[in-house]
Order: C-alpha cells, then sequence, then structure tokens
C-alpha cells in the first residue's frame, strides 16, 4: 500500500486491475485503492509478472503492506519477497468484494467516500448523475439514509487535511513574500490567442502562470524539493503540485510531472486532465507523491491574495490571488492595468528571503514574456 | 431549435459538467457560476460541451451576455434556426 500523502496511515484496495499471471510494465496501473484523497490509481514501479495478489478487494490495510508479489524479468519462479502479514480486516464499512467491473465505473470520490462511510457498495449502484456517475444520493437513496446536505468532506479527508495543514505549522517554519505583478501582457496575450482558436483549444490564464512558476522554480533549488528525515533533498525535475478543490469540500494537490518542460497549451491539457480526474476519479499514486512544489490559487473566488501553508514534505508554496484592474504607476503615469498578486511561503530551514524575492522577481520577468513561455 | 429544445439541452450539458446539480432547483436567472460553484475551468467545460452537442462557439469576449440559462437560451436561439 503506497503513502499517497505525508499523513496516510492505511488505504482500502477497491479493485485489482491484474491477475496472477499477468505481464506488468513499469508505469502501468494495476490496482485502485480509496484513501482520504478519493480513488487512487496505483502504478506498478518495476517490470515483471504477477506472481500473487495478497489483499482483496474491500481490505483496509496500513501504508506499507505488499499488496502483491511480482516476479521480475528472468527471476525464477518462487523467487519473490515473502507475503506480508495478513492485512487488517476492515472496518465495518468496507463492503464485501466488489465483483470485478466491466467498464469503469464513475463515482463521484465524495460518493466514493460516503459508500465507504455508510457501508454501500457502489459497484451495485445504478448512478443517475451526468454520464451515468454515481451521486452521493445514489449513494444515500441505497443506504435507505435521507439524503444529508452534501455540505461537507468526508470526516476521513477532514482529517488528512488537518493532520498535514498541523504538521506543516508545527514542523516548517514559513516566511512569507508577496509581489504585485502587472499582468497586462499576459492577459492580452492569452485574449487574442483565444480569440483565434475554437473553444476547445482555449486556455485558462492558469496555463501560463503555471508554466511561469514551473520555469522560476527550476532557477530556484531551494524551493523546489523534499525536506526528508531531517535533510533536504532538491527536486531533479520539477513536479508542480496543484491545489484543486473538490466542488463541495475538501482539497487535493496532485502533480503535474516535469511542468517546466510542457508547452503551454501541453500544460493547460494537463491541467484540464488533472482537474476531470480529481473531480471524477483516477488519480494516479505517481501524481499524489511526486510534487516538488505546489501551486494556490483562490482568483476564482475573488481573492486578492492567498498566502499558503507549504504542504509537507515540500518547501514552497506558490499564491496566486485574483487578476484585478488596479491602477498601476509606471513611469511617472498611473494607468489602469490587471494586476497578479504573487505570493511565496517557504521553508526557513532551507531557504533565506533572499532567494524567495529572486524567485518572485524571476516569476515577474518570465510573465512579462509571456509569448516566450 | 425551439428554446426550450435549447434550454434542455443546455441543461444537459451543465449536468455533465456539475453531475452533483439537481436540475429542478436550478434558477434560469440567477448566474450559473454562483449558483453551481463552477470556477474558471468547469466553465469552460461547460462550453466545450455546448459546443460538443450544439455546435456553437461562444466567444471570450461574449461570456458576460451568457452567465445565466435564460441568457443562454436568449444568446443561441437565433443562431439555432428550425
Amino acid at each position: 500500500m503506497p503513502m499517497l500523502g505525508a499523513d496516510m496511515e492505511a488505504g482500502t484496495l477497491v479493485e485489482w486491475k491484474v491477475a496472477p499471471g499477468d505481464q506488468v510494465t513499469r508505469g502501468q496501473i494495476v490496482a485502485e485503492v480509496d484513501t482520504e484523497k478519493g480513488a487512487i490509481e496505483v502504478e506498478i514501479f518495476e517490470d515483471g509478472t504477477v506472481e500473487r495478489l495478497l489483499v482483496s478487494p474491500g481490505s483496509k490495510v496500513p501504508v506499507g503492506t505488499v499488496l502483491a508479489t511480482i516476479r521480475g524479468t528472468g527471476e525464477p519462479v518462487g523467487a519473490a519477497p515473502a507475503p506480508a502479514p495478513a492485512p487488517v480486516p476492515a472496518a465495518a464499512a468496507a463492503a464485501a468484494p466488489a465483483p470485478a467491473e466491466a467498464h469503469r465505473l464513475r463515482v463521484s470520490p465524495l460518493a466514493r467516500r460516503r459508500a465507504l462511510d455508510l457501508g454501500v457498495d457502489v459497484s451495485r449502484l445504478t448512478g443517475t448523475g451526468g454520464g451515468g456517475a454515481v451521486t452521493v444520493a445514489d449513494v444515500e437513496a441505497a443506504a435507505g439514509k435521507p439524503a444529508a446536505p452534501p455540505a461537507t468532506a468526508a470526516p476521513s479527508m477532514r482529517r488528512a487535511i488537518a493532520a498535514a495543514m498541523s504538521r506543516a505549522k508545527r514542523e516548517i517554519p514559513h516566511y512569507y513574500l508577496a509581489t504585485d505583478i502587472d499582468a497586462s501582457r499576459v492577459v492580452s496575450w492569452l485574449t487574442a490567442r483565444n480569440a483565434q482558436v475554437p473553444v476547445t483549444e482555449r486556455m485558462l490564464v492558469a496555463a501560463p502562470l503555471l508554466k511561469a512558476v514551473a520555469l522560476a522554480l527550476r532557477d530556484a533549488p531551494a524551493l523546489n524539493g523534499l525536506f526528508v528525515e531531517g535533510e533536504y533533498r532538491p527536486g531533479t525535475s520539477v513536479h508542480l503540485g496543484v491545489a484543486i478543490s473538490l466542488r463541495q469540500d475538501g482539497l487535493v494537490a496532485p502533480a503535474i510531472h516535469d511542468a517546466d518542460r510542457l508547452s503551454v497549451p501541453d500544460l493547460m491539457q494537463a491541467l484540464g486532465d488533472l482537474i476531470a480526474r480529481v473531480r471524477k476519479g483516477g488519480l494516479r499514486s505517481s501524481e499524489l507523491a511526486d510534487a516538488t512544489a505546489t501551486v494556490t490559487s483562490l482568483g476564482d473566488q475573488g481573492v486578492g491574495t492567498v498566502y499558503g501553508v507549504i504542504f509537507p514534505p515540500q518547501v514552497a508554496m506558490i499564491g496566486l490571488g485574483r487578476i484585478v484592474e488596479r491602477a498601476w504607476a509606471a513611469g511617472g503615469q498611473v494607468t489602469a492595468r490587471p494586476v497578479l498578486t504573487a505570493t511565496l511561503s517557504a521553508d526557513h530551514r532551507v531557504s533565506d528571503g533572499l532567494v524567495g524575492a529572486r524567485f518572485l522577481t524571476t516569476l515577474d520577468r518570465l510573465l512579462q514574456q509571456p509569448e516566450a513561455l | 431549435m425551439t428554446p426550450d429544445e435549447i434550454r434542455s439541452k443546455v441543461v444537459a450539458c451543465l449536468m455533465d459538467v456539475a453531475p452533483e446539480a439537481d436540475p429542478a432547483t436550478l434558477q434560469a436567472g440567477r448566474p450559473l457560476r454562483d449558483q453551481l460553484d463552477l470556477d474558471s475551468y468547469d466553465y469552460l467545460s461547460f462550453l466545450v460541451r455546448l459546443h460538443e452537442v450544439l455546435g456553437v462557439d461562444i466567444p471570450e469576449a461574449d461570456y458576460g451576455k451568457v452567465a445565466t440559462i435564460d441568457a443562454l437560451v436568449d444568446y443561441l436561439t437565433p443562431s439555432l434556426p428550425g
């Protein structure tokens, strides 16, 4: 059971995507597990053949439990490591093993968590949501519960966020910086581009902003990496975490891998893909474990400035506010321009304010040449 | 296409983007983004869905004219004859 977040302790195996005897290759999705962060697709880290599946669907097991044994290419039969101890029995909530699904069931992460809380087997439900998606209301109807207001995240996700954020505030000496950036160039570049392409290729301003953040992080190794076991390990790539809210409540911050090397349209596509999978399920284990720094943006909610709490073991959180038209003085003249307030929360164990200030200056400089991003 | 047909397709597209919403409680005169808590990505997804279903491409400059279901139906009706 992989660790899919700083404070994850256990996960429930939902479904195997492979069977004993199957050939698997590194990166292939082999199982789906349910965690505080919703349903996650687990990738395999080596090539080989599935020898035994040790945990059955519906079982909740601690992080580190061996889920299956893989025989590496060329290894003799039986050379795989000994099976882990018997899995901890699932809580009463875990339903009987789900039958193999003929097709991918669409279940919102919230509905899936509600189903676990209520002991409902979602694979037996017929969804009434868009595309046949199983909704919270379907789950509650199946459980014979009155439809409660679906206002809050499942307690498990709230607990996971509480644990990670408490740890951040307990262990990480944050320092905070902010800068106002003239966003007129990036806004007009985007508007002009979006006017020339069909709606299917239109981009959100988030795409060039994330690209600029990723490039600026590449130049700031003391902000892009992980603080693990008392020492800082700079990242070798920029895997940019993006805080994405679940529509009702709660959030996850999966990573866009190698964000600094994606073109802006590719980054937009990666972001869209990630948001869709956050909302519908299907995040991959590597996306939850790999982020080297994270961006949070509350601009959609009209917030001008956001100072984030660093997501451990990362060492920096970049906050992007809403782009608003403000009075801007330049060259002895005051004009109205779209302005973005960018902030940095960084770990003082690893970097000092000067490094952070350079980072924000680089971000500003990059955003003045959006066509070069 | 009649305004009622357009309205039902608009609502269907919305449900694709916000499957947990209840069509019975949607208010046709209230801004969609507030009502359904759509962020800018959800809204773009909704416009892409409208494009797939109705073949319309609403330019970014017109976003302000299509904030509610009523406004969308009024906006789309002239461009979807028959």
